[in-house]
């Protein structure tokens, strides 16, 4: 009973985290057809920093803020200054993400050096909460939250706002919204900053859960594309579940059939892409 | 402050330059000497740390050992074995070197070793993969600092003996180092009357330990957790954080808390026990000299990596003394290194039949001293070889130590 | 010159190596000759077929792997383990080949790579054949004709027929009527289909072909090494043969060559005078995808004769 009960509060916790890397991929993905490859440097960067900022400004959230900030900016340089270069060749802008990821992670192996980099949990929320004879860490109870929130806000954002129905609008139909009069090339930037925003504060709040390691990059990215393409691009209802899903899968997974860990995982993307390839909640196919 | 080749063979010639000019007709080549290291990707820290102590250890001397000068060339094998490989051709080929030190990582040395014997390659290594120093035996090959599981044995020996545990779980990288270790623990700890009721493997990189620590069987004596790298602070910290601490004792095999990684932690790891053949806080004439001289130049206490090049180095000038500094006689050199009798900063080191280390295993606590995390030794297993008390025929009769070997006979569901 | 006297000059080039330079750069391109064949079999993927793969170094991992298994498991010879290796990965090709081209595009390359990482994945965790971590040593190089190639220029030589032979026959299916069907359904699929061609029989065939080539260079590869690890058959690995690829000038044939010698040089030789040479692939790779997105050769070729015309 015990092992259920935790496994299930670890999957929750793990769908959360994942839910703050992939709903800027699925975002920049759904609006601007981009796979970005760099989602997962951008997160490495973002907990780096923010471990960084923290020994300045010993709030976590504030340092998950202005981490964001930075590697939003990052992200606003990288998408005004090459992908947009490269528009119309979405195998260019792939791979130019991918090179970006590659540069990402040496820089951080140059300034912060080959030892991962704890990043402390916040004195308050230390201690484990003990219930019904489990003890489970608070950190981690409160990530959910914060993916649970995060995704709230962001559906505020897409349902109420107007930035929100202009996004919607372009990945429904982008000619469309050109030709509506959709300032496309300032959503585009909005967007990518959202995401690498995103991305970057997930990798602080991530911080006490993974602390900030080389080769974080490589971990998270492929985990991002399975939930993606399993939720649906393009859709934050379809990361918000793609995420909690994977979550469990991979918990339970591991758990019950370790040597299976990475075939598990993959599985539902690949029948999903072979037989389903808008994914759950999807507005198109990959 | 990382180093280039390039500036340090600059180095190397602005100091030959202006030494002693005596010295320099007396002996024409200099020795070259090769170090296969980690200097990209997750491995790095350690690897820097070999770097930096080997550089130490020749400048300290002058790069001169045995009366000879001593050049040094180092390459990045990034822990990707077909690159080791590639990077140590490089380093036989284009940079003619004599003897080589390293590499880091099992899978690279294994990568290495038909090129080894081909070459007829003296290498002093610092990677633990067991079979090179046994069934597999590399002539060329001599190993001064531990196989993967010579300190998990006597460790497993001092669980039984001295601490008392007669249950306990195991877990360790889902890779050849770990299973190696875990399996020499195992063995020695059910051989002692101890029963090992839970065997968990994860992969190398895994981001989040959650669901191992919820399996985790807590109505144990104690957990031995047989991590490399950065891993070991990470299960820690998740492992505090699920309220464990204090509940399931933790012992560490020698790579678990790293001086490296133990100047990352808190209060977690305080009262840990591992067992390694080195710590920094040892107390002998060579340590009592590194120890602080590291310390001062790199801001953080020697650790494994460190301490593995300043014994290769050590080793590597005890054998050059021994054949008066002829490296070119390969034979004589590669006796000499075999023969070695030598006190480095890990205690006195000699080798076995096999080219592997006879040599002191440390129990180590983690204490709070200066101010700073230390483990501090409690207690000295001396003379410790690869096959613990076993007779080595016998020992090599069995198969090489691996995920399922020596079965697991009681493990719990 | 022309493109007979580039080639010839290259060829004579490449046959007087060894007496030309050292052992260390005989195998360095060894080691370019691997990774062009590498290249050029994702080229036909890609550059050809319009289909961008990720994960091609799967055949290069399933030809090292189950060459190395026959020899050290059960002591077969090279002359039965090389045609076992590379059946068994055409057989593994056509699998793949038959889930990854139900989608097209992005869908494609996600596939390619999850189906990679599956066996990537099989190569860590099963290791009773793999031995993990480890990877398999042991291994030795094929004796063809009584020639030893544990010899660095005999070896070289072995690798440079291959490599020869296996671009001439790429060049030749390119350039059949097969070829251009198969160009044909990458500008234009619709148009195809509506002529009456079979386009995913053509898309599958063509990666069935590619894998086999792919298999090729893993055989080469093992060879070379003697010794085979699950990195190689990871996303870092695909990922820099894709790289060499696009660097190198898809659908081209002198593309992928090139791109695989940056790439190898880069990884090789560059690295030991500069220590984040990751960085600095990552950088040169973004400046040829934003700046000569065509790739070095036909960018080249566009700059020269730029040049050539303003000179005029």
């Amino acid at each position: 009973m015990q092992f259920w009960a935790i496994q299930t509060l670890n999957s929750l916790a793990l769908g959360g985290l994942l839910f703050l890397l992939s709903s800027g991929f699925s975002l920049i993905f759904g609006l601007m057809r981009i796979a970005n490859l760099t989602h997962g440097a951008l997160f490495m960067i973002g907990a780096y920093i923010g471990a960084s900022i923290l020994k300045v400004v010993p709030n976590l959230w504030l340092a998950a803020l202005l981490g964001g900030l930075v590697v939003a900016a990052f992200g606003g340089l990288v998408e005004r200054f090459i992908l947009r270069k490269l528009a119309g060749n979405v195998l260019g802008q792939v791979l130019v993400t991918l090179g970006i990821a590659f540069m990402i992670a040496d820089f951080c192996l140059i300034v912060w050096g080959g030892d991962p980099i704890p990043v402390p949990t916040p004195s308050y929320l230390q201690q484990p909460l003990r219930f019904a004879g489990l003890a489970f860490p608070t950190y981690r109870l409160v990530v959910i939250g914060i993916a649970v929130a995060v995704g709230i806000g962001l559906y505020f954002l897409m349902e109420r706002t107007r930035l929100g129905a202009m996004i919607r609008a372009g990945v429904d139909d982008m000619q469309m919204a050109r030709a509506v009069g959709i300032p496309v090339s300032k959503l585009f930037t909005t967007v990518f900053c959202l995401g690498a925003l995103l991305a970057g504060a997930g990798g602080i709040i991530g911080g006490p859960m993974l602390s900030a390691y080389p080769g974080l990059d490589a971990d998270m990215l492929p985990l991002a594309l399975i939930v993606v393409i399993l939720g649906g691009v393009g859709s934050l209802v379809g990361a918000f579940v793609g995420s909690f899903i994977i979550g469990f899968v991979y918990t339970f997974g591991v758990a019950l059939l370790p040597d299976l860990a990475y075939v598990i995982l993959f599985l539902p993307m690949i029948f999903v892409i072979a037989f389903r390839p808008r994914g759950l909640f999807g507005k198109f196919a990959a | 402050m990382t180093i280039t080749r390039r500036k340090f063979l600059q180095g190397i010639g602005a100091g030959v330059a202006a030494a002693h000019a005596p010295w320099a007709a007396a002996q024409s080549d200099a020795i070259r000497v090769g170090l296969a290291t980690v200097k990209t990707g997750p491995l790095a820290s350690g690897g820097l740390d070999m770097e930096r102590a080997l550089v130490m250890y020749l400048r300290e001397r002058n790069n001169t050992l045995a009366g000879r000068k001593v050049t040094l060339s180092v390459a990045d094998t990034g822990g990707v074995p077909a690159q080791a490989r590639t990077k140590l051709q490089e380093l036989v080929e284009k940079d003619r070197i004599q003897v080589l030190i390293g590499p880091l990582d099992a899978a690279s040395a294994l990568a290495s070793d038909d090129y080894i014997r081909s070459q007829q390659l003296p290498t002093i290594s610092v990677a633990a993969a067991e079979d090179m120093t046994q069934r597999k035996l590399n002539p060329w090959f001599v190993r001064p600092t531990s196989t993967s599981s010579q300190c998990a044995q006597p460790l497993a020996d001092y669980c039984a003996k001295t601490l008392k545990y007669r249950r306990m779980a195991v877990m360790a990288d889902d890779i050849a180092y770990g299973h190696e270790m875990v399996a020499g623990f195992q063995r020695v700890f059910e051989d002692a009357g101890g029963k090992v009721v839970q065997k968990m493997f994860s992969p190398l990189t895994v981001p989040d330990y959650a669901t191992y620590i919820a399996q985790l069987k807590t109505n144990v004596d104690g957990l031995f957790i047989g991590f490399a790298g950065s891993n070991g602070f990470r299960y820690l910290r998740q492992f505090n954080e699920y309220g464990l601490r204090g509940k399931v004792n933790v012992v560490g095999g020698m790579t678990a808390l790293d001086e490296a990684v133990l100047r990352n932690m808190g209060d977690e790891a305080l009262g840990i026990i591992t067992a390694c053949w080195y710590s920094a806080e040892l107390d002998n004439p060579v340590n009592r000299k590194f120890a602080p001289a590291f310390r001062a130049e790199a801001k953080y206490d020697p650790g494994f990596y460190a301490a593995a090049t300043y014994t290769d180095a050590a080793v590597l000038e005890a054998a050059l003394a021994a054949v008066q500094g002829k490296i070119e006689d390969k034979k004589s050199f590669m006796a000499a290194l075999r023969k070695t009798n030598v006190l480095a900063c890990r205690g006195p080191v000699t080798f076995d039949d096999y080219g592997n280390v006879v040599g002191n295993v440390y129990m180590r606590r983690v204490e709070r001293k200066d101010g700073r995390l230390v483990n501090s030794v409690i207690f000295t297993y001396p003379a410790v070889s690869q096959f613990w008390t076993y007779d080595p025929k016998a020992f090599l009769a069995n198969p090489v130590y691996s995920r399922d070997w020596p079965p697991a006979k009681n493990l719990e569901s | 010159m022309s493109r007979g006297a580039w080639l010839g000059a290259l060829a004579a080039a490449l046959v007087a190596l060894p007496w030309l330079a050292g052992e260390f750069y005989v195998n360095l391109t060894s080691q370019v000759l691997i990774a062009a064949v590498f290249a050029a079999s994702i080229n036909l993927l890609l550059g050809y077929g319009g289909l961008p793969t990720l994960g091609h170094a799967a055949y290069v991992g399933i030809a090292a792997y189950v060459s190395a298994w026959f020899f050290l498991k059960l002591g077969f010879g090279h002359w039965l383990t090389a045609p076992i290796a590379l059946a068994a990965t055409t057989l593994m090709a056509c699998l793949f080949g038959l889930i990854a081209l139900r989608a097209t595009g992005l869908g494609f390359l996600m596939l390619t790579l999850a189906l990679s990482q599956v066996l990537w994945g099989t190569a860590y965790r099963w290791v009773s054949v793999t031995d993990g971590d480890n990877g398999l040593r042991g291994l030795t190089r094929p004796a063809p004709f009584g020639i030893d190639l544990d010899d660095s220029t005999a070896f070289y030589y072995f690798a440079l027929i291959v490599t020869a032979v296996s671009i001439w026959l790429m060049a030749r299916f390119v350039a059949s009527p097969f070829g251009a069907a198969l160009r044909g359904t990458r500008d234009q699929p619709r148009r195809m289909a509506a002529l009456g061609h079979n386009v995913g029989l053509i898309r599958w065939v063509t990666f069935v072909y590619a894998g086999f080539w792919g298999a090729v260079s893993g055989l080469l590869f093992v060879y070379y090494h003697k010794y085979i690890h699950p990195v190689s058959l990871s996303l870092q690995s695909s990922a820099e043969g894709l790289l060499a690829v696009i660097a190198g000038g898809s659908g081209t044939l002198a593309g992928p060559i090139v791109g695989a010698a940056i790439v190898v040089i880069l990884k090789n030789y560059v690295s030991a005078y500069i220590e984040r040479w990751n960085m600095l692939l990552g950088f040169v790779f973004v400046l040829i995808v934003v700046f000569m997105p065509e790739g070095l050769v036909p960018g080249l070729r566009r700059w020269w004769a730029a040049w050539k015309a303003r000179t005029k």
